[in-house]
Order: structure tokens, then sequence, then C-alpha cells
């Protein structure tokens, strides 16, 4: 079947088999690999993508259930060339160790930012409770994301 | 890797459309809505449908309303929206509680209310806080709508009274003036399925309990539910010795089975408990505590 999904602003048609599962879509038929394809079993969440602004666990949807949809990835989250300040958060509190659950961990991020600009350490801990972090890094993923929430007003004046 | 069989996928535009899919179809087909159990189900090959009949998009299907003295809650409505819904807020507190304890954030933002409750999985949170409130579903099918008891839906382990060429469209629960409710759950991490969950409502009256109802998950209740602990507190007072009794009959009916999460002894005694401090809560709501 013939489909057609925005990712990040840019609409991508394939022909694909209705199996196909997002995950997939986005890293090989699409070509983006900060998509990261973990357990398959929508435990880990680093696959995690936004589908119409709202965080997805994309090793479980179909690209078929897709179609037509916005699909925002990792990649879409730097603006004008400039990075979000959740990646900028990454970087300043070593928020990433292995790296493999990062983009899934970012996307929830920016996404609980984006609806709580300021959350509890409680809060944030909790947006990020259906991802897994094998490092154990979790003290810095949240830091990373307090982080962002202090400095997103500065970045803004930047941008 | 983990990929479903090949199958086949086509939207449905409208529910009579669905109908009409499913009855073109017949047992081959599935409906799917956010696909959170059963796309991991095709994975499994547990489940191998030739065509997925999505029905995401029938907005007819979604959302969370008051109708008369029911609370009415659309079949495609998420975990999430559950979860954040101030009206059953006001009404129920053993939803908010139960939603938050169920899966996780991100698995609640695909997952709806009429695909868990379709999945009849024996430790689903939602069929224990559906047979607690008394609740109905409305399935349709080609000769219309009707009405089944939550209490009487699921036939046994991954079946319902759903028939193939139907849809479960919403549940509804009455609304009890006065009611508290509260949802206990015992998990080994956050967004596993219950070891155990219990839920319950009250209605205090003249200082008696004039109505109860009381859910159970994963221990093997029948049906979801305790009668013979709910007929117990009838006509009694609220007291840790009533409660704690009730409790006791609630566990007494469930019949765990032993497995990675507990031995069967444990989940009995986790029945007790959970249901025991469930009813504690809902009583202290009942009384503005």
């Amino acid at each position: 079947m013939e489909v057609t999904i925005s990712i990040n602003g840019t609409p991508v048609t394939r022909d694909i088999e209705p199996r196909m599962l997002l995950v997939h879509f986005v890293r090989e038929e699409a070509g983006l690999r900060g998509t990261h394809w973990g357990c398959d079993t929508s435990n880990c969440g680093t696959c995690t993508i936004w589908v119409d602004e709202l965080p997805v666990k994309s090793c479980t949807m179909l690209a078929a259930q897709a179609a037509g949809h916005e699909v925002t990835t990792v990649e879409g989250l730097e603006k004008n060339g400039e990075l979000d300040p959740v990646q900028k958060g990454f970087i300043e509190c070593h928020g990433l160790q292995c790296g493999f659950c990062t983009p899934g961990m970012m996307m929830t991020g920016r996404w609980l930012l984006d609806n709580n600009p300021h959350p509890s350490e409680g809060e944030i801990r909790e947006a990020i409770s259906g991802q897994i972090c094998r490092c154990t890094g979790y003290k810095n993923i949240v830091k990373s994301i307090q982080w962002a929430a202090e400095n997103s007003a500065t970045s803004e004046v930047n941008a | 890797m983990q990929t479903p069989a090949p199958v086949d996928y086509v939207r449905a535009t409208s529910v009579a459309n669905a109908l009409a899919l499913l009855e073109e179809h017949g047992e081959e087909a599935r409906l799917l809505a956010g696909g959170h159990s059963l796309l991991p189900m095709m994975k499994l090959r547990l489940a191998r449908p030739e065509i997925l009949i999505d029905i995401q998009a029938l907005d007819e299907l979604r959302g969370i309303r008051v109708e008369g003295d029911e609370l009415v809650i659309g079949a495609l409505t998420t975990h999430a929206e559950i979860l954040e819904s101030p009206v059953l807020a006001e009404h129920y507190a053993i939803f908010r509680e139960a939603e938050r304890v169920i899966a996780d954030p991100i698995v609640r933002n695909k997952g709806t209310m009429g695909g868990s409750m379709c999945q009849a999985d024996p430790s689903e949170d939602l069929s224990a806080v559906g047979a607690a409130l008394k609740g109905t579903v409305v399935i349709r099918g080609a000769q219309g709508p009707r009405t089944v008891a939550i209490r009487e839906l699921h036939e046994g382990p991954y079946e319902t009274k759903v028939e193939d060429g139907e849809i479960l469209v919403e549940a509804r629960f009455p609304i009890r003036p006065g009611a508290g409710s509260a949802y206990e759950k015992v998990e080994r991490r956050v967004g596993d399925w219950p070891v155990c969950s219990s839920g319950a409502y009250v209605v205090l009256s003249g200082g008696v309990v004039s109505d109860c109802g009381i859910g159970l998950t994963a221990v093997g209740a029948p049906h979801f539910c305790a009668p013979a602990a709910e007929e117990f507190l009838i006509g009694k007072a609220p007291s840790e010795e009533n409660l704690a009794a009730a409790a006791q009959l609630a566990a007494d009916a469930c019949q765990p089975q032993p497995d990675q999460r507990g031995p069967a002894d444990y989940k009995k005694h986790l029945a007790q408990e959970l249901t025991h401090r469930a009813l504690r809560r809902a009583v202290a709501a009942c009384q503005g505590a």
C-alpha cells in the first residue's frame, strides 16, 4: 500500500507492506536513524517519537496508522540550525552515556516541557517512567531536562 | 526482531462502515484502535488476523461525557484522557488512581479503553474498575446496540461477549452522589501488569454502608468482582473489623495462579490487604476525610 507520512514537516511517500512498523518506516524508509529501535515490546521507549505532537512508542504502531499524520523525530528538535534546549541540556549535564535511550528521552523531555514548562523532579521522573536507560543514568537525564527548563526562555530569545 | 505476519489494512470511515467491513471480512478481521494490545499479540502470532480495520479516526467513539445520571466513556478514549479527565475525577477517584498505574505515560497516549476491555487480559486494570463500579458496555452490531454488564462481559481470559461483526462503542457508569472510591495496585516495577489490584466504591447512609462495589484483577476473581464481600458490607458500619472481614471474603473468592509474579498464597494475601486498603480509603473519601 502507498502511504504518505509527514516527518519533521517533509512528506515521505513509500509503497510498503501494511505490517511495517512505524519505527522501521522512520529508520529504513525515511533514513532517519536518530530514532532507535530497541525492545520491540513497548517497554524500553527508545523508539519514542511524536505522532500529531503526542509521544508514542513507534515499535507498537503500524506505519499505515500514521499515514496522513505529522510525525516528529529527534532530528526535528533542532530549529534554525540551533539545538533544542533539551538537546543542549543533555550535553551540559552529561545526560547520556551509551546514548541508546537518548532520542526517546529527549522527545519525552521536550513534550513534557511544552506542556509543563517547570516540572518538579517527580514529574520528570514520572514522564520518563516508560523509558529505560540501561546505563542507569537517570539522575543526569533528570538534570538535563531540568537544565532545559531553566534555559528555555534564554534560548528562545537567542533564536 | 518481532514484526506482525503479513496482513491487509483498511481504514473505517464511520461506525456503520466499520460494521460493514467486519461483516464483509468475517472472523479473519480485527478492529485496530490504539493497537497496544493487538499489535503485541500479532508480533507473537497469538493473533493472526488477515485484515485490520483501523477505527482510530472515528471521533464518534471518542470522549468522556455525562449523560443523565451516567458517566459515558467512548471506546477510543485513551488511558491518558481518562487519567486527566476532571469529570471522571469529580465522581470517582478510582479512575485516576487506576490509570496512573496502568502501563506508562507513553503507552497511555495510545492504548484505549475499548481496546483494553476487549483484550480481556485477566490482569487488566480497567476491567477491575468497571466491575467495581458495576458499569456496562454498549456493543453495536448489524442488529443495533445491546448493553452488557461489565461483570458479564468476560467469558474467560482474552474472551468477551463481543462477537465477530460487533464493536464495543462505549462504557457507562452510574453516578452515585456521595460515593467514595479508591484503587490499590502492587506491581513489580513501574508500568508492569499487577501482581494484584483491587478497587472499591462505597456509599454511606446513616452511618452504615448502603451501597458498595469491589473489583479485583490478576488474582482469579470470577468476573473481576467480589459479590459476597459486597453483600456482607451492606447495612454494616464501616468499621476496621467489618472492612477487614469483607476484604477476607473477597480474597477467599479468588483463585490466583502462581507465576513469576508470585505464589498463590502471596497473591491471596495481597487480595485481602489491597481490598482492605481500597475500602478504607473509599470510606474515608465518603466521610470527607
